[in-house]
């Protein structure tokens, strides 16, 4: 099972790589990364497999999540198939 | 991969414009539970709920983490009671919305739907009987939820019917005066009632359903209003066009989330009911659509044009992204779970005439609409009457759902928190139809219901 997780916030250092951390911890293995910074805003989203995770689903977007607080970043981590299913016909 | 900007349009729904999936609802037969003991007819519906929706809240809830889409409810409609009712001859069947109620509370689901009769026609054993204990049930239980369909395209109105509705609807409201009224906010009359609604308060398992179904109505009124507010200053054609564009994509999480559900908890696909359904929460109205569109108010001149364009794109937009559409699918307007309606209504800008109009192409009815306290009964029956007769003749779905503020006059208001939400008392013309009202029998079918 592939999932998106976004980072949304403010920019500083080593948001790629808390989030890589918590991703490599829980045997998820990261596909592909996009970002972009615009008007100093942070942007990324990233492809990653999760079939492998060593935790369950809902433990990992806890993780993610409470990074994502710790850190002021909205966090989100979804399925792939609700993005399929909204945007492709 | 899949395109960024569609991720983040996705995301800001979630997170800025409220979208999310309304309601699992979970439809059960209880044609099987009815038996001429009461008791046993009670201990099998207790059980067959318990045993069919045991998983339902659950899943829910991990279908929501998974995918990272809010889902508001997990209800359960059941088979019209007065159905099951007829097989246990009893003067009282309050005993079956009590043990509705205990089930409900057993599963953690927020609403059960079908303490229910149909008598569009006529009475049948167990339809007198149950409608004249709406009432008490309604009062002496708390997610419990009561329809009666009076009228049908096909079968006219029972104006037998219609005369006993009001009186049960003011009395439901007495019986919880001191609860806001809230009896009358759990009760609808419908004309046309669809048998796989999954919204409250109308829910309930028509007797043409399968054993057990999932249904699912989505929501989304906040998503069309951003993309009508993004879009600026375009004409009416690309207006229609963007409601469609965003009704479909609602549409499709919809879909995706009923057939996870459906497979997960192996019970069939029904439908997806297409809907813009409000919230009291700012940005999450209906109202505000309308008023995107150009309004400068809700019940202005042009409302009823503009709720006609939105709830016909909301439709060619949803129906394509869905295998079964089905419930009342379009837009609600019910007056006090909507912002935007809640401060028309105080302004006085939207009137009970204005909403009536509306309800000719609206998907639903006349919907949370608080009105005086002193209201008689046959004003209630007139004002039911009236809106079946709307229903009736234009082949769709119409309801009432009143409340009438005991103790209370126009002006005054009613809070009854959560999503039911909040509004004032709002005039209504207090003429008696008494006379009309009392003469009984039936409206005749319209010529419209001859189609064979």
């Amino acid at each position: 099972m592939r999932a998106v997780i976004t980072v949304i916030g403010k920019d500083m250092v080593g948001i790629l790589a808390r989030v890589s951390a918590e991703c490599a911890q829980a045997d998820v293995n990261i596909l592909e990364v996009t970002q972009s910074i615009l008007q100093e805003m942070f942007v990324m989203i990233m492809m990653v497999d999760i079939s492998k995770a060593n935790i369950p689903f809902d433990q990992l977007v806890n993780r993610l999540v409470t990074l994502g607080d710790e850190q002021g970043l909205k966090i989100h981590v979804m399925h792939e198939d609700i993005f399929n299913s909204m945007h492709r016909i | 991969m899949i395109n960024s900007h569609d991720i983040l349009e996705t995301i800001t729904m979630i997170d800025d414009e409220h979208l999310d999936v309304r309601t699992i609802t979970m439809g059960i037969s209880l044609l099987d539970c009815a038996d001429s003991d009461i008791n046993k007819a009670c201990d099998k519906i207790y059980d067959k709920i318990c045993r069919y929706a045991a998983n339902l809240v659950k899943t829910g809830e991990a279908i929501s983490t998974e995918y990272g889409i809010p889902i508001i409810h997990k209800r359960i409609a059941v088979t019209p009671i007065a159905m099951i009712a007829a097989a246990s001859p009893t003067k009282n069947p309050v005993k079956f919305a009590q043990t509705l109620e205990r089930a409900a509370q057993t599963v953690g689901v927020n609403f059960i739907g079908g303490y229910s009769a149909l008598v569009h026609k006529g009475f049948a054993p167990g339809d007198y009987a149950l409608i004249q204990s709406i009432p008490e049930a309604l009062s002496v239980t708390e997610h419990v939820c009561s329809s009666v369909n009076i009228g049908s395209t096909k079968a006219g109105i029972n104006m037998d019917a219609v005369a006993m509705m009001g009186k049960i609807v003011r009395k439901t409201a007495e019986q919880t005066a001191d609860q806001e009224c809230i009896g009358a906010a759990k009760l609808v009359v419908f004309c046309n009632a669809p048998e796989d609604n999954p919204f409250m308060a109308g829910a309930f398992h028509g007797p043409g359903e399968p054993d057990c179904v999932i249904n699912v109505g989505v929501s989304g009124p906040g998503v069309v209003r951003a993309a009508l507010a993004k879009a600026g200053n375009c004409n009416i054609t690309e207006v229609a066009d963007i409601v469609k564009k965003t009704a479909f994509k609602v549409t499709r999480m919809g879909q995706l989330v009923a057939q996870e559900a459906s497979r997960r908890l192996c019970v069939p696909f029904g439908i997806i009911d297409l809907s813009l359904a409000p919230t009291p929460a700012i940005g999450d109205s209906v109202a505000h659509i309308l008023e995107e569109m150009g309004l400068e108010q809700c019940g202005a001149y042009g409302t009823t044009a503009a709720l006609a364009l939105l709830n016909d794109a909301v439709k060619k937009g949803g129906v394509m992204a869905s295998s079964h559409v089905g419930g009342l699918s379009g837009a609600f307007i019910p007056v006090t779970e909507d912002a935007g309606m809640i401060a028309a209504a105080r302004s006085g800008t939207l009137t009970m005439e204005k909403l009536e109009a509306m309800t000719a192409v609206c998907s639903v009815g006349l919907d949370m609409i608080v009105i005086p306290g002193d209201t008689s009964a046959e004003v209630i029956s007139g004002i039911i009457a009236d809106e079946a007769a709307i229903g009736m003749v234009n082949s769709k779905t119409t309801a009432v759902r009143v409340i009438p503020a005991i103790g209370k006059k126009a002006g005054e208001e009613l809070n009854f928190g959560g999503l039911l939400g909040e509004g004032p008392v709002m005039p209504i013309n207090q003429k008696s139809p008494a006379k009309f009202i009392h003469r009984g029998g039936r409206i005749p079918a319209p010529l419209q219901s001859l189609k064979n």
